[in-house]
Parts: C-alpha cells; structure tokens; sequence
C-alpha cells in the first residue's frame, strides 16, 4: 500500500505541445493509392514515384521526369516565361492560375525542351497535372506546337509526355482551337519525316487526348494510366450503365487496339533509348 | 407544334393580340383598324428589340431549335448533283455525319457535315448528331479522295459533341478526332467550314480545321456545353445561362478571339424563319471565300492554314527573359 505513494505509473496521458508536433515535417509519409500502405516519401521518390509493393505509379512532376530521363546536365529548357492571359476575363481564373504557380513552382501545365537520352538528341515535353489538371489552354498549346517545330527545324525527334484532364475551359473556344494548332504541328513534324514519341500518363483524356496524344509515331502509356475522350461520370450517364473497373485505362486502350505498349517507368529509358537509336 | 422560345413569349402575345382583333374586325363591324396599326407598329419595335439584343443564352436556344435548318437542307439549297456516300470502310456507316459530293456553281466539291435528326424516330438514327468513330473515319476517307481528285471541301458544322458511350471509347474516339485534325492540316485542296447550329467541342472541331471558319450569326462554339461548364464550375447545371455568357461562345465573340472569319447574318429571329433567305447569305459568302481561296497555290495554301492556327490563342511572352 505504501508503495503506491512511490509508483512511477503515470496518472495521465501526455500531450506533445503544439510546438512539438510541428517538429514532425509534414509529407514525411505516404500512402500508396494503389494497396494503401505507407511508405517513406523519399523511398517512393526514389523509385520514381512507383509504389515498391504494388507497383502503383504515382503522379510525377515535370521536372522529376526530364531529371529520370535525360543525361544529367542535358536539359536546356524553352519558353519558360511564357505566362497565361485571360483572354475571357474568367471569373477567378487569373486566381487560380497564380495559386498554381506557387504550389507547383512552373509557369504553366508544360515543360519544353531538348536534352540527350543515352546520349542521344532529342526535343521533349512534359505535362505536368498538378498545374490546372494539366489542362491545355493558350500558353499549353503554344509551348507544345512550338516545340513540335523546333524539332522539325533541328531534324530532332519530340518525346511528349502527356498528363490532362483536356481542354482548359477558362480560355473556351481559344483552348479548343490549340487542338488544331498542336495537331497541324504534328502533321508539319510528319511530313517533314520527323520522329514522335507520344507517351500517356495517368490522366490523359479529353482535348489533349483527341489531339497530339493520339498522333505519334508510336504511342505508348504507363501502366493504370487514365486514358480516354470523354469522362467515365459523363458516359455512366448517357448510356445509363455501370461501366467495367478497368474501362479506359491503359491496359484497356491495349486491348482495344489503341496504343503499342504499355511502358512500366523503370523501362522507360530503356525502350526510348532503342527506339530513339533505331531511328537515328 | 412550334417550339416557343422563351425570349419570344411577349412577341408570341403580341402577335395573338393583334390578331384577335382583326378577326373581331371581320366578324363584326367594329373598325379596329387604328388599334391593330398602332400594335403592329408596336410589334415591329419590339421585334427589332428583342432579336436586336440577343444574350448568348438566347442564341444558344436559336441554334439548338429544334426547326433549325441541317446540313441537308443546306446541301440541297447550296448545291447541284449531291450523291451521299456511306460508310468508313472499317466498321460501319455513322449517320449522324453526312459526306458526298456535289457540285458548287459548277466547281465539284466534296462536302461533309454532322446532321441532326428533326424527330425523335429520326433523331434515333442519326444519334443526335453526336457521332463515333466511324462518323470521323468516313469524313477522313471522303476528304482524302477529295484531296485526290482536287476538289475544295466544305463542311457544315451542327453537333452538340463526339458521342459520349462506352463503345465510341472502345474504338477509339480521341484518335479519330485527332487523326482528323491532323490529316486536314495537309490536304492541298482549300478547305471551308460553316458552324450552322452547336458547335460543341472536339466532336465539331474534327470537321473544322479548315481555311476558313465562318459562323451563322446565331450558332455557338465552344470547348464544353454551358450545361457542363455550369455543373462542373458552380456544380449546379442551371447556371448554364452564367456560363453561356462567361464561355464566350457566340459567333461575335469567336470573331473577335480571332478564330472564325465571317460572320454569316440569320434571318430576323434565326434561320428557321426562312430557309431559302438563310442559303441566300450563306451562299454569298462562300462563293467569296472559295474564289479566293482556289486563286491561292497549294504550298502557299498549307503555310496559310499553318500561319492561321498558329496565331490563335492568347498568351504573356514577356519579352526580357
């Protein structure tokens, strides 16, 4: 009994002040979205963003995939100052245009360039889905066509790494007409016996899908990609069916005859690089 | 019965009123011939003020109305010697894209369009003018044999959007828009396109990429519906008359982004009022842009339509880097 009076038992749970709690970095863990489990963010970043249990691939910056691709010190990027307008005077658009340049640290929804894969030529661009959802407006088409051109003039094949959810409503018809604009490029880049690598990833859909997307040479996914024209709540509702779990994923888009491979990121180099070498 | 547009209604009443009192007039010996003028005058100013003023939202109800002339009835005023073809080749015949050849003030064109149903029961053939793949597919093999045989192409752009179903999906709608666009960029013939009703997003787009681009004074085009804007913006689908406005889709909007050329005026209260008058205007402006578009040489012609697309949009370069 008396020995109670010693007890070392705590009587009360303990609450880390508020200071303390702040000292556990924010982000340092993340969850798969494919199984769910948690891992180290640096671990999943290490492995490109692949989910080392499940395989899952996860959403990339456009700066992270130029770095997994091309030879270090390569990349020399183009039109970075190009800045969107807004040319319907859009309610909040110039808002959320600017919130999306701090959270991203990009000036639009691409990144254009040229730099060396293995060593080896060539002209890329890359979407990057955290600004606007990727979406194509004024300065997105512009940023594309003119890289699709500077490659026609270099004689440089073009890898374009796609991510969008489509046309940017905010610009209405000026966003529908980039899809002519990216697509006469192509067919100028075509003509002229110019090489296209078009690669999707999770999501490529609507405009950009229904337009340079779809025109490369060869067009390749990322496995579980989202690709597709029109949104699955869209169809669901027209056709008034339950629509199949792997409906316009890349898996489904192979079956269907629509793309020529689906392309796991650890191999992505690997297979660029032969195909950029076996059209040299 | 006609369809009642509902800018229209006071119009409508007005017209009921004054029409009421001519029948007292002949069935009675009332002399209301004063009252009827004075209304009549009144009628006319409010016409001209109503049709005068259209909000967005009013044209989108003109060029969604279900009397609004087709691509049929424009082929048949426009031109001689239509025969229809069908089919891509590949999979099926879509009917909600029209595609033949003709002739144009003697010139043997090929001409192209999506084409709406005007009832239901046809309205069901036709899909509503929201084609598949294979609608895009016949446009394709018909615009390359034009490209062969040389003759210009003119295609009539009326379609709410590329069809939204699981099987459009399955065979391929994105790459059969965006084939589309890229295989019009490099044909050598010129190319011409009349938005005559909806011009609703890639599904129109796929017939549009064109040399030029003319509008019926009342039909839209635009990236998404104003329903779809509406629902996915305020995630409430009737504000879509906010963002029929905000969208900037009508034709003087479109002419003043610089993306279409002319401008092709409608009958008073749209083309639906008269069919004939409507083929009148457009008539003139297409012989216009054809002339002058068969005086120009192929490669000159191709750089054109390049230089044309690439000025469209709207960005910031600034110019110190």
């Amino acid at each position: 009994m008396l020995k109670d009076f010693f007890s070392k038992k705590k009587k009360y749970a303990s609450i880390p002040r508020e200071e303390a709690k702040q000292d556990v970095p924010e982000g340092l863990m993340q969850k798969c979205q494919g199984c769910q489990k948690i891992f180290y963010r640096k671990e999943m970043a290490k492995n490109l963003n692949v989910c080392p249990e499940c395989g899952h691939h996860h959403q990339m910056s456009a700066y992270d995939r130029i770095e997994s691709l091309l030879d270090y010190g390569s990349f020399i990027e183009w039109d970075k100052h190009l800045l969107s307008n807004n040319p319907l005077a859009f309610p909040d658009y110039e808002k959320k245009l600017e919130k999306d340049i701090e959270k991203t640290g990009i000036n639009e929804a691409v990144v254009t360039g040229k730099g060396k894969v293995n060593g080896l030529d060539t002209a890329i661009a890359v979407m990057d889905s955290r600004f606007r959802m990727g979406s194509m407006g004024s300065v997105v088409g512009e940023k594309v066509a003119r890289a699709i051109e500077n490659a026609r003039i270099e004689s440089m094949p073009i890898i374009i790494f796609t991510a969008s959810g489509g046309a940017r409503m905010q610009e209405g018809a000026l966003s529908l007409m980039q899809m002519s604009k990216t697509s006469v490029a192509i067919q100028r880049l075509h003509n002229a016996g110019g090489l296209f690598i078009s690669v999707m990833t999770n999501p490529t859909t609507g405009g950009v899908s229904a337009s340079f997307a779809s025109l490369g040479d060869y067009n390749f996914a990322e496995p579980g990609a989202l690709i597709g024209f029109a949104g699955r709540r869209i169809i669901e509702q027209t056709i008034r069916e339950k629509l199949p779990e792997d409906f316009q994923t890349a898996e489904f888009q192979l079956k269907h005859g629509q793309i020529d491979k689906v392309i796991p990121r650890h191999d992505m180099k690997r297979i660029l690089t032969t195909i950029l070498d076996i059209h040299q | 019965m006609k369809q009642v547009l509902e800018f229209e209604k006071p119009i409508i009443e007005l017209r009921e009123k004054i029409d009421e009192l001519k029948k007292i007039t002949v069935d009675s010996d009332f002399d209301l011939s004063k009252e009827i003028n004075t209304l009549e005058q009144r009628l006319e100013k409010l016409e001209g003020d109503i049709y005068g003023n259209l909000k967005p939202w009013d044209r989108v109800q003109i060029a969604r109305h279900t009397d609004r002339p087709t691509t049929l009835d424009y082929i048949e005023n426009l031109f001689t010697d239509f025969i229809e073809f069908h089919g891509d080749r590949l999979f099926g015949d879509d009917e909600s894209i029209v595609s033949g050849i003709a002739k144009y003030e003697g010139q043997p064109i090929t001409v192209i369009g999506h084409q709406r149903g005007k009832n239901t029961k046809e309205n069901i053939r036709r899909n509503f003018g929201s084609p598949h793949p294979e609608g895009y597919r016949k446009a394709l093999r018909h615009m390359k044999q034009a490209n062969k045989f040389n003759r210009p192409i003119v295609t009539f752009i009326d379609t709410k959007g590329a069809y939204p179903g699981k099987a459009a999906e399955e065979r391929g709608q994105s790459e059969a828009i965006a084939r589309n666009l890229m295989e019009m960029a490099g044909f050598n013939v010129p190319m011409i396109s009349i938005v005559i009703g909806e011009g609703g997003s890639g599904g129109a787009l796929a017939l549009g990429v064109s040399d030029h681009i003319h509008m019926l004074e009342n039909s839209t085009y635009s990236v998404i519906s104003p329903e779809g804007a509406a629902a996915l913006l305020w995630k409430d689908s009737k504000q879509a008359q906010k963002a029929a406005e905000s969208l900037k889709i009508t034709s003087y909007d479109l002419k003043e982004l610089k993306v279409i050329d002319e401008i092709i005026p409608e009958p008073r209260g749209g083309a639906h009022r008269d069919v004939l008058l409507q083929s009148q205007f457009m008539d003139k402006v297409l012989k216009e842009s054809l002339k002058q578009l068969n005086e120009i040489k192929t490669e000159e012609l191709l750089e054109k339509r390049w230089e044309k697309y690439k000025q469209i949009g709207d960005i910031n370069e600034p110019s110190s880097l």
